[in-house]
C-alpha cells in the first residue's frame, strides 16, 4: 500500500487498469487492440512497467497467459477488445477453466449507453463467458476499477483457481476523466471464503485407514501442481513406500524417474497404473477429480478400494466416485498435517503386505512396460519423444497440443519436476501448444521450451510464428507429422473399420519453407538416423525458433488404451492384444 | 425427491443469471423459483424447488456454494419447515357456477379479489399441493388463467438463514 502521507493520485480509468496490473506485479499482458480498448492501450503506451505482447489472434493471447500461469502458478493476464476480440478469447478461457488455471481476462465493451443496442462490435461477453469462467464482472463506475481488478486476482488465484473475466465499457476509461486511485492491499468477500485447512478429524481418519491398507495407491492430479505441493506429496509417498500414479494434469508432481512412479493412469495410462488402481484396497486421491478419462466405467471402478479424497473443491468430491473419507482443503497444508501425524505415530504400513503388493506391481510392470516397435523402419513418435527427453535431460518445459502426440509426450517424456508439462487436459484444445510454448519461453527465456504438436494442431494457431519472430521466442517445435488427424484416425481404425472420414490432411504446407517464410529455421526429418543430428542442431540454436517437421509412422496407435465401458484394468495393449 | 433450497444471494446484476445458468448447464431441474430482495437491500432471498436423488441434490448444493455471489444456502428438507405459494386464478363465473366457485374458494380459504359480471379472480395461499387440489376442485369450471408465484420457504422454529 502507498503511504498515507502521499497525496492521492488522480488517474483515468484506462490508466487505473494498467496501474492496478503493475501494482499487482504483472509483467506481461497478452492481447490485441481494438476500438473498445484503445484508451487502455494508450495508457499502456505511456508507461513501461507492464509490457504488452501483441499476438496474431486473441486465442493465442489467452493460451500464452494460461501457460504462464501453469508454469509459474500466478495468474496470466489478457487484454482484448469487444465483440470478435472477446469471442476469439472464449476457447482460451474455457481451456483455462477446465484445467483450473488462474487467469484475468480484460475484455473491452461498447460504451455503457450503447449496451443492448446491437452496437458495432458489441457482444454480451458476460453472458457468453458465464459458464466458462470462475467469475465475471462488469465495470459500472471508473473509480471501482482498482477494487474490481484486485478482486479478480484474488478470486482467480485462491481456492480452486480459474479464469476471471472483467468487461470494461469504453466510457469507463475516458482519458480526460480522472478519479482518485488507490489499490487495495487485500479483499474480503462475505460470499467467498475458500476453505484452506483440512478437517483434522478427517485427516486422522485418513491416516488410520492408510496405515491399515495392504494394497494402497497414491493417485495425484493437477491440484498438487497448482497447489505447489509436489515436495510434500513426494515425501508422503516415500515415507509410506506408496506406488504413485499421476493424472495427465498431474505429471511431474512426482518424479517419473523414481521407482515408486508407475506411470500415468486412465484411458492411455500405463498397464501397471491401471492394474494397481483396479486392485487397490485404498486409493489416496490428491488434487484429482476422477475424470471420465481416468475412471472408465464408474460402475466397475476399483471395486475393493476405500477412497480418501483430498481436494480444495467440495463439488469435486463424490461427484463421480463416492469418497469414503473426504477432506476439503488446500492439498499442501493437508499433506503437511498428514506428514506430521505420521511422524508422531511412527507407524509404517504392514511391510510384508507391501512387499507382496510391490512384487505384484512389478509383475504388471513387466507385462507392457511402455513397449513399442523400436525396430520398425519408420520413425516412431514414441522414439522421437524419448530422444527429445534425452537431449533436454528431462528438464524442458513441454507444451503440447492435443491428439496422439500429446499422449506420446505424456507417456514417454518422463517429467521429474512440476509445472513443466503444459497441456490442455480438460478441454482438449487443439492449437494450444504453440502459444503455450510462447508464453513459457517469454517468461523463462533461459529454459528449453518445446512444443510437441502434430500437423493438425499446429495449423490451428500457426499464425503465431509471426509473434515468435517479433519477440524472439526460441521455441523448439516438434511437429510429429503423420499426415492424419492421428487420434481421430485411431478411433476410426478401432471403431469405424478404418473409414477415415475427414481425418486425412491433404495439401499440407511445406513446413520447412513456412518456418523460413516467417524468419525461422525449419528442418525436415524423414529417416530415423536424421533425428538426433536434427535435434542437436535445433537445441544448439539457443535463441532461434526451430520448426522440426518430423515424418513419423502414420499407422502408429497410442497404447495401452482402456476398453470403453470396461473397468480400469481392461485395456488394449497393442493392435492385436487385449487384457 | 423434491427439495426446497433457500439461498441468500448478493443482490447484484448477473447473480441470478449465473445461478439459473448453472441449472441449465449441468442439467438440474428447476420446478419453481422465487426471488426478491430482503430487508437488507444488498441481499436477495431465493427459494428454489428442485428434484433429484441424494447425489444430485448434494451436487446442486455444492455447485451453488461455488458461485461467488452465493452467500449462504440451506436445503429446507433437512429440518422441519414451512412452505407457501400464492396463486391467482381467474375463472368463468356465471349462473350456477358463480356460487359454486365462491363455495369452493371459501372451503380452501381463498379470497375473491376481483369480480366482473362473468368472472371471479381467486387468490389462494398454501402449499403447492393445496393449490393443486383447488384447481382439481374447480373441475367443471372453465379456468381462464392461472398465475402461481412458486414456493417460498422458511425453517420452523429458531433456525434461520441469515448473515
Amino acid at each position: 500500500m502507498t503511504s498515507q502521507t502521499k497525496q492521492t493520485e488522480m488517474l483515468s480509468g484506462a490508466a487505473m487498469v494498467i496501474r492496478a496490473l503493475a501494482d499487482e506485479g504483472v509483467e506481461y499482458l497478452y492481447g490485441y487492440p481494438g476500438g473498445a480498448v484503445l484508451h487502455i492501450y494508450d495508457a499502456l503506451f505511456q508507461q513501461s512497467k507492464v509490457k504488452h505482447v501483441l499476438v496474431r489472434h486473441e486465442q493465442a493471447a489467452t493460451h500464452m497467459a494460461d501457460a504462464y500461469a501453469r508454469a509459474s502458478g500466478k495468474a496470466g493476464v489478457v487484454l482484448v477488445t469487444s465483440g470478435p476480440g472477446a469471442t476469439n478469447a472464449v476457447t482460451g478461457i474455457a481451456t483455462a477453466y477446465m484445467d483450473s488455471i488462474p487467469m484475468v481476462v480484460l475484455t473491452g465493451q461498447v460504451m455503457s449507453h450503447l449496451i443492448g443496442d446491437d452496437a458495432f462490435q458489441e457482444t454480451d461477453m458476460l453472458g457468453i463467458s458465464r459458464p466458462i469462467c470462475k467469475h465475471n464482472m462488469s465495470v459500472r463506475r471508473p473509480e471501482d476499477i482498482p477494487a474490481i481488478i484486485k478482486k479478480a486476482f484474488y478470486i482467480a488465484q485462491s481456492g480452486r483457481p480459474g479464469p476471471v473475466v472483467i468487461d470494461i465499457p469504453k466510457d469507463m476509461t475516458i482519458p480526460s476523466q480522472t478519479f482518485p486511485y488507490h489499490y487495495p492491499s487485500e479483499v474480503k468477500l462475505r460470499s467467498y471464503q475458500p476453505k484452506l485447512k483440512g478437517h483434522s478429524g478427517q485427516i486422522k481418519k485418513a491416516i488410520s485407514a492408510l496405515l491399515t491398507a495392504k494394497k494402497p495407491i497414491l493417485y495425484a492430479g493437477g491440484g498438487v501442481i497448482m497447489g505447489g505441493a509436489s515436495d510434500e506429496l513426494t515425501e508422503l509417498a516415500q515415507v509410506l513406500n506408496l506406488p504413485v500414479t499421476n493424472t495427465l494434469m498431474g505429471l511431474g508432481c512426482y518424479p517419473a524417474s523414481d521407482k515408486q512412479f508407475i506411470g500415468m493412469l486412465g484411458m492411455h495410462g500405463s498397464y501397471e497404473a491401471n492394474q494397481t488402481m483396479h486392485h487397490a484396497d485404498l486409493i489416496l486421491a490428491v488434487g484429482a477429480r476422477f475424470d471420465d478419462r481416468v475412471t472408465n466405467n464408474t460402475k466397475k471402478f476399483c471395486p475393493d478400494a476405500t477412497i480418501i479424497h483430498i481436494d480444495i473443491d467440495p463439488a469435486s468430491i463424490s461427484k463421480t466416485i463416492n469418497a469414503h473419507i473426504p477432506i476439503v482443503g488446500l492439498v499442501k497444508p493437508v499433506l503437511i498435517e498428514m506428514l506430521e501425524l505420521l511422524q508422531q505415530k511412527k507407524k509404517k504400513l504392514d511391510s510384508a503386505a507391501m512387499k507382496k503388493w510391490w512384487q505384484q506391481i512389478d509383475e504388471w510392470r513387466a507385462v507392457h512396460g511402455g513397449r513399442y516397435d523400436s525396430e520398425a523402419p519408420l520413425l516412431k513418435p514414441q522414439y522421437v519423444i524419448e530422444q527429445v527427453s534425452k537431449i533436454t535431460k528431462g528438464n524442458a518445459f513441454v507444451c503440447s497440443d492435443v491428439g496422439q502426440h500429446q499422449m506420446f509426450a505424456a507417456q514417454y517424456y518422463g517429467f521429474n519436476k512440476p509445472n513443466r508439462w503444459i497441456n490442455s487436459g480438460g478441454l482438449g484444445t487443439m492449437g494450444f501448444g504453440l502459444p503455450a510454448a510462447m508464453g513459457v519461453k517469454l517468461n523463462y527465456p533461459d529454459a528449453d521450451v518445446v512444443c510437441v504438436t502434430g500437423e493438425g494442431s499446429i495449423q490451428m494457431n500457426i499464425q503465431e510464428l509471426s509473434t515468435c519472430k517479433q519477440y524472439g521466442l526460441g521455441v523448439k517445435i516438434i511437429n510429429l507429422n503423420n499426415g492424419y488427424l492421428g487420434m481421430v484416425k485411431q478411433w476410426q481404425d478401432m471403431n469405424y473399420e478404418s473409414r477415415y472420414a475427414s481425418s486425412y490432411m491433404d495439401s499440407l504446407p511445406d513446413f520447412v519453407k513456412l518456418a523460413e517464410a516467417y524468419g525461422h529455421v525449419g528442418i525436415r526429418v524423414t529417416e530415423p538416423e536424421q533425428l538426433m543430428p536434427a535435434l542437436e542442431r535445433a537445441f544448439a540454436l539457443k535463441d532461434q525458433l526451430v520448426f522440426l517437421d518430423i515424418h513419423i509412422d502414420p499407422k502408429e496407435h497410442v497404447y495401452p488404451m482402456q476398453i470403453p465401458g470396461g473397468a480400469m484394468n481392461e485395456m488394449f495393449l497393442s493392435k492385436t492384444e487385449r487384457t | 425427491m423434491r427439495h426446497i433450497i433457500s439461498v441468500l444471494l448478493e443482490n447484484e446484476s448477473g447473480a441470478l443469471a449465473r445461478l439459473v445458468g448453472l441449472f441449465a448447464q449441468r442439467g438440474y431441474n428447476i420446478d419453481s423459483l422465487t426471488v426478491a430482495p430482503t430487508e437488507d437491500a444488498t441481499l436477495s432471498r431465493l427459494t428454489l424447488v428442485t428434484h433429484g436423488n441424494d447425489q444430485v441434490i448434494e451436487q446442486i448444493t455444492k455447485q451453488l456454494h461455488k458461485l461467488i455471489e452465493v452467500v449462504k444456502l440451506t436445503d429446507l428438507n433437512d429440518a422441519p419447515h414451512l412452505e407457501r405459494e400464492l396463486m391467482l386464478v381467474k375463472v368463468k363465473a356465471s349462473g350456477a357456477q358463480r356460487d359454486e366457485v365462491k363455495r369452493c374458494a371459501d372451503i380452501f380459504r381463498g379470497q375473491i379479489i376481483d369480480v366482473t359480471a362473468s368472472t371471479y379472480t381467486v387468490q389462494l395461499v398454501g402449499t403447492s399441493d393445496k393449490l393443486d387440489a383447488f384447481i382439481q376442485a374447480l373441475a367443471g369450471t372453465p379456468i381462464l388463467e392461472v398465475v402461481r408465484s412458486g414456493v417460498s420457504g422458511i425453517a420452523r422454529g429458531e433456525k434461520t438463514l441469515a448473515l
